[in-house]
Formats: C-alpha cells, structure tokens, sequence
C-alpha cells in the first residue's frame, strides 16, 4: 500500500466503495512504519492492538460517506495525552506516564472515526527544533537519515513524509509545526491561537501553544483542521468562532487572482541562506503570474522575537513544569531524606539539559529584580511585534517568506550551541507571539533537501491561507516529490 | 564574560526552581545563560514606553462557569500513576528529614 499516490478523499473513495477496509489500511499502515522506522524513528510508542479492533468494528458498521476521515489512520504527537496509552513528552520524568482521559483532539478525532496508530517522538516537552532533545531517540529526517527532522514535532513530521501514515498531529509553540513540515517536505497548520483547543496537551508555553495538522497536501490538512478545530468547555481560550468547513472551498487553483500579499524584506535578510532565498522569490512569482501583487513590505521588529520568545516561553514553561515534583506522577527519585530531596532530585534527574536551560531562564526572568527588565519588557515587545503584524496585514491578505533561514542541518551540528538552535525559529516565532495562523508548505529544494514556503494569515483566516497553499500547490510539484525509503517503493 | 549572571546567581535561580547542579553542570550553564541573557538584552533597543503589556491572544474574555464539583471516578486509575501510593493514598518521605544525622 503506496500512501505517497492517495490523498484522503481517494482514500475515502476506495473506503466507501469497499476497495479497501480500513482494517487493511491500518494493517498496511503498521507495516510501513515496521518497514521504515527502524531507520526513521519516528515512533514512540504504537497502538497496534487497539487501532486494528477499532478498524474492524469500523469496518463491520461500514464507511459513512459522509464522514471523510472514517478509517483513516493518523498519529499524535505523543504531547498529546491519550487514555490509558503511554504518554510520556519524550522525558524521563514521564516515561510510564498513563493518562486517565483523552485530550479534545485525540476524542474529535476518534468521533471523526481517525485510527489512532501512536504516539510521535518529539523534543522532550516540545522545547527544540531539531528532535534531539528526546530523552528516548532522535528521529531522522525522512529525506536524508543523516539530517535531523526538525522539532520539536519532528517525529510527526518524519512519519508523514516517509509514507508511514497519511496524518499526524503535530504542536506549535514557537515554530514546531512549521519547521520540520518544512524539513521534511509536507504540509504543517499552526491555527490562530485559539482555534484548537488545547486540553490534553502538555503545557508548555500557554499563551503560545496550537495544536494542528500535518499532511502531505493542503486539502488533506484543511479536512482534518476543520475537525479538531472549535470551542471547548475545557479549555477557555478556545473560541467560539464558528468553524469552516476548510476544504469545501478548496477547488479553484486561480483563486489568489487580485489578492495582496506581503513579502517582508526582513525574511530574506542576512542568514537566510541563497536557495531558500530563490525558491520564495520564484513562489512570489508563481503568485504574480496567478494574478496576484505581490508587495514588499517590512515587519521592522520581527528580529526581536527570538528574544522576547525565549522570556516569555521560558517563563510560562518554568511556571508549567512545576507541576512534575516526583509526587502525584511521573519520576520519583530514589535515595531521598525529605520531601524537599523528592522535588529536587526528581526534577534534576527527570529533567533533561534543554528543558532545565529553560526552566532556568524563565524562573531567572520572573524572579525578584529582574521581573520588569525582562519578564515585562519581553510582554511589551511582543506588543509591538503584533502591531507590526496588524499594519501589515490590514491591507495585504496574506504574509509570505520562508519558514526557516535554511534547509535540514545535521544531527549533531548545532545541538551543543542553544543560540544558534534558538535563532532557528527567527521567521516562525513572532507568529505564535501574535497568534497568528501559519501555514508551512513544500516551496522546493536545495541539495535534494525541501524548503519550506510559509504563510502568514489574519487571526482566524487559516481560509485565505489554505486557498493560497491550495492555488500554490496545483501550479507547482514539489509535493509530488517524495523521498526514496525502503519500504514504500 | 558572566557579568550578567554569576555562578552564586545561577544557584540561587536553581534553589527557586527546585533544580540542583554539580559543578562541572554549573561550569557549562554558568556561561550559556549569560550569554542568552545577553541576547534578551537586545531587547532594550525597542522604544517601548506607553505600550502595554500583551499576556494574552485569546479573543475570549472572562469566560465564567459555574463551580460545580465533578466526580470523575477515576482515583484508581489516578493513583496508578503516582511513583508510591497505598490503600487509596499517595505515599511521600517524611518532610523532615529522618537520616540519623539530624536524629
């Protein structure tokens, strides 16, 4: 079973017309990952037993037609808790964590009949762009095993793009949707902040993270927003827009025809390397010859998000984890003398070297003297990038640049230098710090590696973006391009 | 280098964040903190007088609920997680310490 020639709703068609049983297809789905995560490592943990019953009992009821995600296998970000099946954030701390409900996406999509195949490797509690703050492995680019996959949904975004299985949920703090999309050549939503709601995931920086979907096409992505997407009693940062229906709309590929969009000279400046450069510029002309304008604009702070991310970030993320202490869950040290050598030494041992960096920044930017020269003046920067945004955005449709200064680096090569690893995120940060939604797709290559094109909407218009993404994809092939893995060809 | 924090500093923040480190950790994270702190600093060259403070990007205000308890009948299950529990409670090391050196 080839996922690389099958959309969703070919994979519908053939599950409606009982060409295929989603018990094949979820069966097909376990073999490919057996085939190819060996040298992917992808996967933390599979729910094979469980995910061929709930294909068969889904079978012995038959597709609902009208239900385009029925029998389709999908993974999570193992962020992402779920009942009674491991859910660890890829940290010691949580490694025989068992999670007593489901979070609100993991029950949407189980209520859209979405086969839960496992749980994706990521960076330990989502903090890393580059999956190799795993405490358990470091998942391989899918296009070069030597390349790390992007992170911190990095395992997400491998899954997909080796052919393992159609759909993955992926979060987004500061670029972890977008980043290893990009990497790895499929598609990855970050919604307006809000869109989703975030019960169920493991906090990281509150006012930050979005869960969304990551495919290989923008159609398939639209289908499954729609269906995690809305308010939720359980989390009241939800909203209460109403949700579209995505992928209804998608079927017109001239439908940029008269829009604006922005290309901000400061997301081809200095570190974004050539390639990726010429591979936006040619998308900026492929827009054009839609009927598009497209404009330069500038977003004149967008330099400062990194460092107003890493405060905020850190500092909610330090407030966070202060809920693993060694007592109610998770790991507990031994050789303790007191409750105080519990919290310690459980957090010292639990924690890994990246998570406890942050925990440090942020309990350094809240603690007393230092609050308002960081903490405070971080929160009044992220002001004025969301204003930058706002004057942009008030006479353009759309942002477009790239979602990361370069391609896929090696494993290893940056891991030792956090600023470098931080500066990474530099065009997807101020995203998140404005909530905006953002939308990561496959633009080209550079060295037989994809670039990433990104596109930046207004608060709730994921509409106007998936249209774009849509109209850039049926003019151009890069998604069609897949990597050659053992396994799938 | 460190001069915008200090060793003593870095180990009065871990004691804040219930975080310990062994000196060679402390001779590695002493250096990489300053040097991001260094980065935040950048920050003072934004013009940030009379902007307010976002905390926030919800567009939800104030949403209230009733507070209503619920029993989710799950304490079992609950309880499997915790790293020591017994007959429906979780179990904890004395608070003081009851080593033979404070004895």
């Amino acid at each position: 079973m080839n996922y690389f020639d099958k959309d969703l709703a070919s994979l519908h068609a053939d599950l409606v017309a009982k060409k295929l049983s989603a018990k094949e297809l979820t069966q097909a789905t376990f073999d490919n990952i057996k085939a190819t995560d060996p040298k992917i490592d992808a996967f933390l943990n599979l729910n094979e037993d469980a995910a061929l019953d709930q294909a068969a009992k889904i079978d012995a009821e038959g597709i609902n037609a009208d239900q385009p995600l029925a029998g389709i296998p999908m993974g999570l970000k193992d962020n992402i808790v779920t009942k009674g099946l491991t859910t660890t954030a890829a940290s010691k701390i949580l490694a025989n964590f068992k999670p007593v409900y489901d979070a609100t996406v993991a029950e949407k999509l189980a209520d859209a009949q979405m086969i839960n195949v496992g749980k994706t490797n990521l960076d330990e509690f989502a903090m890393g762009g580059s999956t190799e703050n795993s405490a358990f492995k470091t998942t391989k680019n899918a296009w070069d095993q030597t390349k790390v996959p992007g992170g911190s949904s990095g395992g997400s975004a491998a899954a997909v793009a080796s052919g393992q299985v159609p759909v993955t949920l992926g979060s987004d703090t500061g670029g972890s949707i977008r980043q290893p999309a990009a990497f790895n050549g499929i598609v990855g939503m970050k919604p307006t902040y809000g869109r989703v709601s975030r019960w169920g995931l493991i906090a990281f920086g509150s006012s930050l993270d979005q869960i969304g979907p990551m495919t290989r096409g923008v159609k398939d992505n639209a289908t499954v927003l729609s269906a995690i997407a809305g308010h939720d009693d359980h989390d009241l940062t939800s909203s209460t827009q109403a949700v579209p229906n995505f992928a209804a709309d998608l079927n017109d590929a001239t439908s940029v025809k008269g829009m604006r969009i922005g290309l901000p000279k400061e997301f081809l400046a200095e570190g974004v390397n050539e390639d990726v450069k010429a591979a936006i510029l040619a998308a900026a002309d492929t827009y054009r010859k839609l009927g598009a304008t497209v404009d330069e604009v500038s977003l004149p702070h967008n330099k400062y998000g990194v460092a107003a991310y890493y405060i905020i970030a850190s500092s909610e993320a330090s407030s966070n984890l202060q809920r693993f202490d060694g007592i109610r869950y998770g790991y507990r040290a031994d050789d303790v003398k007191n409750l105080e050598d519990v919290y310690v030494k459980s957090r010292s041992e639990g924690f890994g070297e990246e998570v406890k960096r942050r925990i440090m920044l942020g309990t350094f930017s809240l603690s007393a003297g230092f609050y308002d020269a960081y903490f405070i003046k971080a929160a009044k920067v992220r002001t004025v990038i969301i204003n930058d945004f706002k004057a942009v955005l008030k006479d353009h449709d759309f942002i477009m640049g790239p979602v990361a200064p370069t391609t896929a680096f090696g494993i290893g090569d940056e891991i030792k230098d956090p600023i470098t690893m931080y500066m990474n995120d530099v065009l997807t940060i101020p995203v998140n710090l404005a909530g905006l939604p953002g939308l990561s797709l496959p633009a080209g290559f550079s060295n037989n590696l994809p670039v990433g094109m990104q596109l930046i909407g207004r608060p709730f218009d994921e509409s106007t973006l998936y249209k774009a993404g849509y109209a850039f994809e049926q003019n151009t092939d890069f998604h069609l391009q897949v990597p050659t893995l053992g396994g799938q060809n | 280098m460190a001069n915008r924090i200090n060793r003593e500093q870095v180990q009065h923040v871990a004691g804040l964040a219930k975080l310990e480190f062994t000196d060679a950790e402390l001779d590695a994270f002493t250096p990489q903190l300053d040097d991001i702190i260094g980065m935040f600093e950048t920050l003072s060259e934004v013009d940030t007088d009379g902007v307010d403070v976002t905390s926030n990007v919800s567009d939800q205000i104030n949403v209230m609920r009733e507070d209503v308890a619920d029993n989710w009948g799950q304490s079992e299950d609950l309880l499997h997680n915790a790293p020591d529990a017994a007959r429906g409670f979780i179990k904890v090391p004395a608070i003081i310490d009851e080593s033979e050196d404070n004895a």
